[in-house]
């Protein structure tokens, strides 16, 4: 009796949870000066043999990009798929998608921010770059689908011989502006970002620059020097400078969190705001906004997952790191796949023939291999994610994140073209098919994308140094790696 | 002619610059700063900084944007090129709204990030401290006090004695080269 009561009072207290202990951030406990070393020798290294090889790669099919578009324009917009009533084809569809991509960088570098997410400071570099790249690609599709490319500046309101103005009530010059201002906020948001990593690359060149004294190496070293020097803005990491740079950096996170909620809500609105079957609905705002956040987590795990194995940055990139991207994959990909289920409810709660009409021919009509692969990819691949083995082993991720890139790019198709090519007027039916200038443009943007991501890891910090390090103990001047003196009563249990 | 610009001391950790920083500010220096790779939490609290005033650059920035966009929106649509379309007003808030709230936040942060740079004077390419080789570590893992010769607190052996007194790496003494 007396045994089987110590067994259990033995039982109970190996089942006491221990306490949790926090992972760092930056594996291993490396010193500060690891992390700019590690971060500043690939910027300032040699490129290995397979960035050469994709660079080729990349850069020949941006030419093809740029030759269809050239086609394009010369020979006019009939070298495309479109036709009545589909007239949004892919060009639309690349927007969206391009755009949508987008938005994980945003939702990384600032509402992240906010939320006081510590671990988006080692990823927030390149999803940032990754979006100003994304946003660069969506930004050609709506130019040159205009048809007479020449005339595209009518969509800007600037002063002209014709006394004729911009038509403010369309959503799509909302989307103009949404889109213009989503690029120039990202890039500066991202370049303060990059002034403190300029400063030290700047700092490492002059100290590496001593050694030389003359020669194509010290010409190229003063070149760099006085590049990085120029745009580091002679940051001397002053506390007085920090302060303000703190402040602003918060208050553009402030400012870039409604603006990337805006922009996909605007971006639906080009769809919600007609009258179409399909697209007039008030669920567009949110389910876009969390498709894009969904879409953009699938790229920059694809783009990062290479790249810390390639870069050796597993121990700042972490395991943790991926874990938590998927996490936000399962969040929004659940998101997305409600507002699908919703979309149907309403249609058929609505008790509007044509609404139902509209949605049981994207999920049964001719383009139901489109919509079940947009199911599959995104509602159902993102589910695996509940399972930790999944959300850590990295190749299994970079698997699913291609599925995540697929099936967005197909919801976008779904609702671009399932809504308009059965449309008002039974006769005008059609079925819409792009054509290879349709589908090798957009392979083309693919060449643009990883051309300017190929030169910005051969150029710049890819993990913002500075503020790694600000997240490590080491930084910390009221923990012991941080200098803290063993008899401070904080030093051991602070952060 | 060269002369001296600013006694600068050197520590390795985070903690030990935040100790000489609250000595220095105690010591009623006014011409000093603090350099850092990051910004160091509480350094402000340290040094006797106030609240940045960065936030006013942004709030009228971005009232700069609301006003410019209704304004123009008003202007094109409404009174200069004033034409029905859809049979909606010509002009009204709502549908001026979206690029009225975009203008605001592209000003809005124009006027945080030209905010920062005004405010610190930057960008600043000729300072004597980047010409210094010891100091190119502060962007690295190195933390620096700088008290610079223009203080009126200023005295070379006092100074130099102060900053002896926060246990640093290294002292040296900082010259302007022009």
């Amino acid at each position: 009796m007396s045994d089987a009561a110590g067994q259990s009072a033995q039982a109970v207290e190996t089942h006491t949870p221990k306490e949790l202990v926090r992972q760092p951030l930056v594996l291993n406990n490396r010193p500060l000066g690891w992390i700019t070393e590690q971060v500043c020798s690939i910027v300032e290294g040699k490129m290995p043999k397979w960035w050469n090889v994709a660079f080729v790669v990349s850069f020949l099919t941006m030419l093809m990009c740029f030759g269809y578009i050239g086609y394009l324009i010369t020979t006019g917009v009939g070298v495309w798929g479109l036709n009545h009533p589909v007239a949004w084809g892919w060009a639309i569809v690349n927007f969206v998608f391009w755009i949508g991509i987008g938005h994980a960088g945003t939702l990384i570098s600032a509402i992240l921010f906010l939320l006081r997410q510590k671990w988006r400071c080692s990823i927030n570099r390149t999803a940032e770059a990754m979006t100003i790249f994304a946003v660069i690609c969506a930004g050609i599709f709506p130019g040159i689908h205009v048809g007479r490319i020449w005339l595209a500046w009518w969509l800007f309101p600037i002063p002209n011989a014709h006394g004729i103005w911009p038509q403010f009530r369309s959503p799509l010059l909302w989307d103009v502006f949404a889109v213009s201002t989503y690029f120039t906020v990202s890039l500066l948001f991202w370049y303060m970002g990059l002034i403190p990593d300029l400063a030290t690359i700047r700092d490492r060149l002059r100290i590496a620059g001593k050694k030389l004294n003359s020669g194509l190496d010290w010409m190229i070293n003063r070149f760099k020097q006085f590049a990085y020097g120029f745009f580091a803005m002679g940051w001397t990491g002053s506390n007085r400078h920090w302060r303000n740079y703190e402040k602003a950096y918060l208050l553009l996170a402030g400012l870039s969190t409604p603006l990337v909620l805006s922009v996909h809500s605007i971006v639906s609105f080009d769809f919600a705001v007609s009258q179409v079957p399909g697209w007039h609905t008030t669920i567009f705002p949110p389910y876009f906004v969390a498709g894009a956040v969904f879409s953009g987590f699938g790229m920059v795990l694809t783009l990062m997952i290479p790249m810390r194995a390639l870069f050796k940055l597993e121990e700042i990139i972490t395991i943790r790191h991926l874990e938590l991207m998927c996490k936000v994959i399962i969040a929004t990909g659940s998101i997305v796949g409600y507002a699908y289920g919703m979309e149907f409810f309403i249609a058929w709660y609505g008790g509007n023939p044509y609404e139902l009409y509209a949605f049981k021919n994207r999920a049964f009509g001719p383009y139901w291999w489109a919509y079940w692969t947009m199911i599959s990819c995104n509602v159902i691949s993102p589910q695996l994610f509940w399972f930790q083995w999944c959300r850590t082993s990295p190749w299994f991720i970079f698997i699913v994140s291609i599925f995540v890139n697929i099936g967005m790019w197909f919801e976008r198709f779904v609702i671009v073209v399932t809504s308009l090519h059965r449309d008002y007027l039974p006769s005008s039916w059609g079925y819409y098919s792009p054509t290879r200038v349709d589908i090798l443009t957009f392979v083309g943007t693919f060449g643009l994308f990883m051309t300017l991501f190929l030169l910005f890891i051969r150029y710049l910090p890819t993990i913002a140094i500075s503020e790694a390090k600000g997240v490590t103990p080491q930084a910390d001047p009221h923990h012991k790696l941080g200098g803290a003196k063993p008899s401070q009563p904080e030093a051991e249990g602070a952060h | 002619m060269s002369q001296p610009f600013a006694i600068i001391a050197e520590y390795d950790t985070p903690a030990d610059i935040m100790a000489a920083a609250e000595k220095v500010h105690a010591a009623g220096y006014k011409k000093w700063d603090v350099h850092t790779p990051f910004p160091v939490h509480g350094m402000d609290d340290a040094m006797g900084l106030k609240n940045a005033q960065v936030g006013w650059f942004t709030f009228f920035g971005g009232l700069t944007g609301l006003t410019a966009g209704m304004l123009m929106i008003y202007f094109m649509n409404k009174v200069d090129y004033d034409i029905v379309v859809g049979g909606k007003p010509l002009f009204s808030g709502f549908y001026a709204f979206p690029v009225a709230y975009e203008m605001t936040i592209l000003l809005g942060a124009f006027g945080s990030l030209g905010g920062m740079f005004i405010l610190n004077r930057l960008p600043r390419h000729h300072n004597p401290l980047l010409a210094n080789d010891r100091f190119a570590a502060v962007t690295d893992d190195k933390f620096f006090v700088v008290i610079e010769c223009d203080d009126p607190a200023y005295d070379e052996a006092a100074t130099r004695a102060l900053l002896e007194g926060t246990d640093p790496q290294h002292i040296e003494m900082v010259e302007d080269a022009q």
